[in-house]
């Protein structure tokens, strides 16, 4: 999959201007509320006409205002999960999962109904009307409704923004097998750091109708100068390596490097993402000694870039991958941290997607 | 003794036909034109919205000059349509349905848009998305979610048409059981001395057709409404 999206949209009081791509995967569109990340869905979906510009999915040209091509949403075959899930009331929700499957039929072979419901738990729900649902409930099958059309692209605008935390647990996982197990590229929009690193393997960040920053969510994720963006940290993927049942401890191998973590519920073999905070790593110059800290990974730094006015935000490479610690400017100084300088990096806390529950 | 005498039996069955062909005849159009006012942004839209309007403003008699003008035998419409589809409406029962309808319209078209407006435009563009053309969109989305609406305009309108009086004389007289509706008939037995019993018994008569409908629109729209909301 290949998508490549430039668009000017001039509305009162507010523009639009954005280029970005994406080869497959998730790519996340990040950004605050009224940034501009709805009427971006709404250009891929083909809701929304841009002025200028041309979007083009694969090898096809779905907008092209130069040329005087504009593809109407029902001939895109781009399924969309609203905010709001939009299921039709006067409907089961069979029938809401089969509509699109049913104007698709002859063009593209879906999934069977049976493999989207299991996917998505929602076999009991199939002959209740959707005012019956939870929330949850309804934004699990406005997935399934758009995964039954058989879509080239999954567009999902805050899907999760209406739900309360509970609700959001209970259908990350979900979108996460939608990504890992039906390889389903998507274009994700939220205004969640949470959501966007559990789940995208590229970050476009939006603020104020412009591009602020796009690449990989490693890199855009590691950068201190997006004022609007997410918070820095770094994201790792990593594997579970080994698990010591006496101490409760697991070992999370990177490429570059080890962290001990709670076993939790982890199993050895399973790969997961890491994610940690700028603000929860430190930094040594010397190895230190008698610490209660676990990880202690050795470093070099790439480059410092000041993060407000009394931090500093420092990239660190840990054997190829990129770390990122937020340390006062005062210690940056007493510790004369400069870019080259070999340094013990001090992970105080890590986060990580919770486990699949069994 | 029968409940009503012949002429009145007769009337009353002229004006339930006509009544029901108006309001049948007038959906299709009507439903394109609320269409067009709640979501078609195009030139002219003021000016189709004004032009839908007038029988609510202009005096029926009027109204009922300018189809005599147009759909007359000698008019431009009526001499085509007499031509082509033998279709003749001047004094006849089709054009005492004619001017109901036209008489009609506005409320119904009115009554249509809002319902249409009703529809969450975001339930619209999901089916788009999933692959249903406008046609289908407006077949399988907005057509189930205004049915409440569109019964009401329906009933809305066929109530208009029974008691439409100034539009259908003008334009096809007063001619015994061919365009004597219910209220041209009370009209016509108020002009002859000694008729009062008659006046009241179809008075009442209406009375209780437009209850009755009104009535049953009620019923049904509450009905389909509680099927959608599925409570």
């Amino acid at each position: 999959m290949s998508l490549s999206v430039e668009a000017v949209l001039a509305r009162p009081g507010f523009t639009l201007d954005v280029a970005f791509e994406s080869a497959g995967g998730v790519t996340a569109l990040f950004g605050r509320s009224g940034a501009g990340k709805s009427t971006i869905a709404g250009l891929l979906a083909g809701l929304v006409r841009p002025d200028r510009g041309r979007i083009a999915l694969d090898d096809e040209v779905l907008v092209d205002r130069a040329a005087g091509i504009f593809v109407p949403p029902h001939r895109r075959r781009i399924g969309c999960v609203f905010q709001d899930g939009r299921l039709f009331p006067h409907l089961s929700v069979r029938q809401n999962l089969l509509y699109g499957a049913w104007f698709q039929r002859h063009k593209a072979p879906g999934k069977p109904l049976a493999d989207i419901v299991d996917l998505l738990g929602i076999a009991q729900l199939l002959e209740r009307r959707p005012a019956t649902l939870s929330g949850g409930e309804k934004q699990r099958v406005a997935i399934g409704r758009a995964l039954l059309m058989a879509p080239r692209l999954l567009v999902l605008d805050e899907p999760l923004a209406a739900l309360d935390q509970a609700r959001k647990d209970e259908i990350l996982p979900y979108l996460e097998r939608l990504r890992d197990e039906m390889r389903l590229p998507m274009v994700y929009v939220s205004h969640s750091r949470d959501e966007v690193v559990r789940l995208a393997d590229r970050l476009v960040v939006i603020e104020g109708g412009q591009v602020m920053a796009s690449g990989p969510i490693g890199a855009v994720m590691s950068r201190f100068d997006l004022g609007g963006g997410p918070e820095p940290g770094a994201v790792l993927a990593a594997t579970v390596g080994t698990i010591d049942p006496a101490h409760e401890l697991a070992t999370l191998d990177f490429p570059g490097g080890r962290l001990t973590v709670p076993a939790g519920r982890l199993a050895v073999g399973q790969s997961l993402r890491v994610q940690l905070r700028a603000r929860d790593v430190a930094i040594a110059t010397t190895r230190p000694e008698g610490v209660s800290i676990l990880n202690v990974l050795p470093t070099t730094i790439i480059d410092m870039a000041d993060a407000g006015p009394t931090a500093v935000g420092v990239r660190l490479d840990c054997g190829g991958t990129i770390l990122v610690a937020q340390i006062t400017r005062l210690s940056a100084e007493s510790l004369k941290l400069a870019p080259g300088k070999p340094v013990h990096a001090l992970i105080k806390s890590v986060s990580f997607d919770r486990p699949p529950a069994e | 003794m029968p409940l009503l005498t012949p002429l009145e039996a007769e009337a009353f069955g002229l004006s339930l036909r006509v009544g029901v062909w108006s309001t049948v005849a007038s959906l299709p159009p009507a439903l394109g034109v609320a269409w067009l006012l709640a979501r078609g942004r195009f030139r002219g839209r003021m000016l189709l919205s004004a032009l839908i309007h007038l029988p609510l403003v202009l005096p029926p008699v009027v109204t009922g000059y300018v189809l005599l003008l147009l759909f007359g035998r000698h008019g431009p419409i009526g001499a085509w349509l007499e031509d082509w589809f033998g279709l003749v409406f001047a004094f006849r029962w089709t054009g005492a349905a004619l001017a109901a309808g036209v008489m009609g319209f506005p409320l119904v078209v009115r009554a249509l848009q809002l319902s249409i407006e009703a529809v969450e435009p975001g339930l619209e563009q999901a089916a788009s998305t999933l692959g249903a053309r406008p046609s289908m969109v407006f077949l399988t989305v907005t057509l189930p979610l205004m049915l409440p609406g569109l019964l009401a305009g329906a009933l809305l309108g066929f109530a208009k048409s029974l008691g439409e009086f100034g539009a259908t004389i003008t334009f096809v007289s007063n001619i015994p059981g061919e365009t004597r509706t219910l209220p041209i008939a009370i009209y016509s037995l108020l002009q002859v001395p000694g008729t009062d019993a008659a006046v009241v018994r179809l008075s009442l008569l209406s009375v209780a057709i437009s209850v009755a409908a009104v009535l049953g629109s009620e019923l049904a729209a509450r009905r389909l409404r509680r099927r959608t909301a599925g409570a």
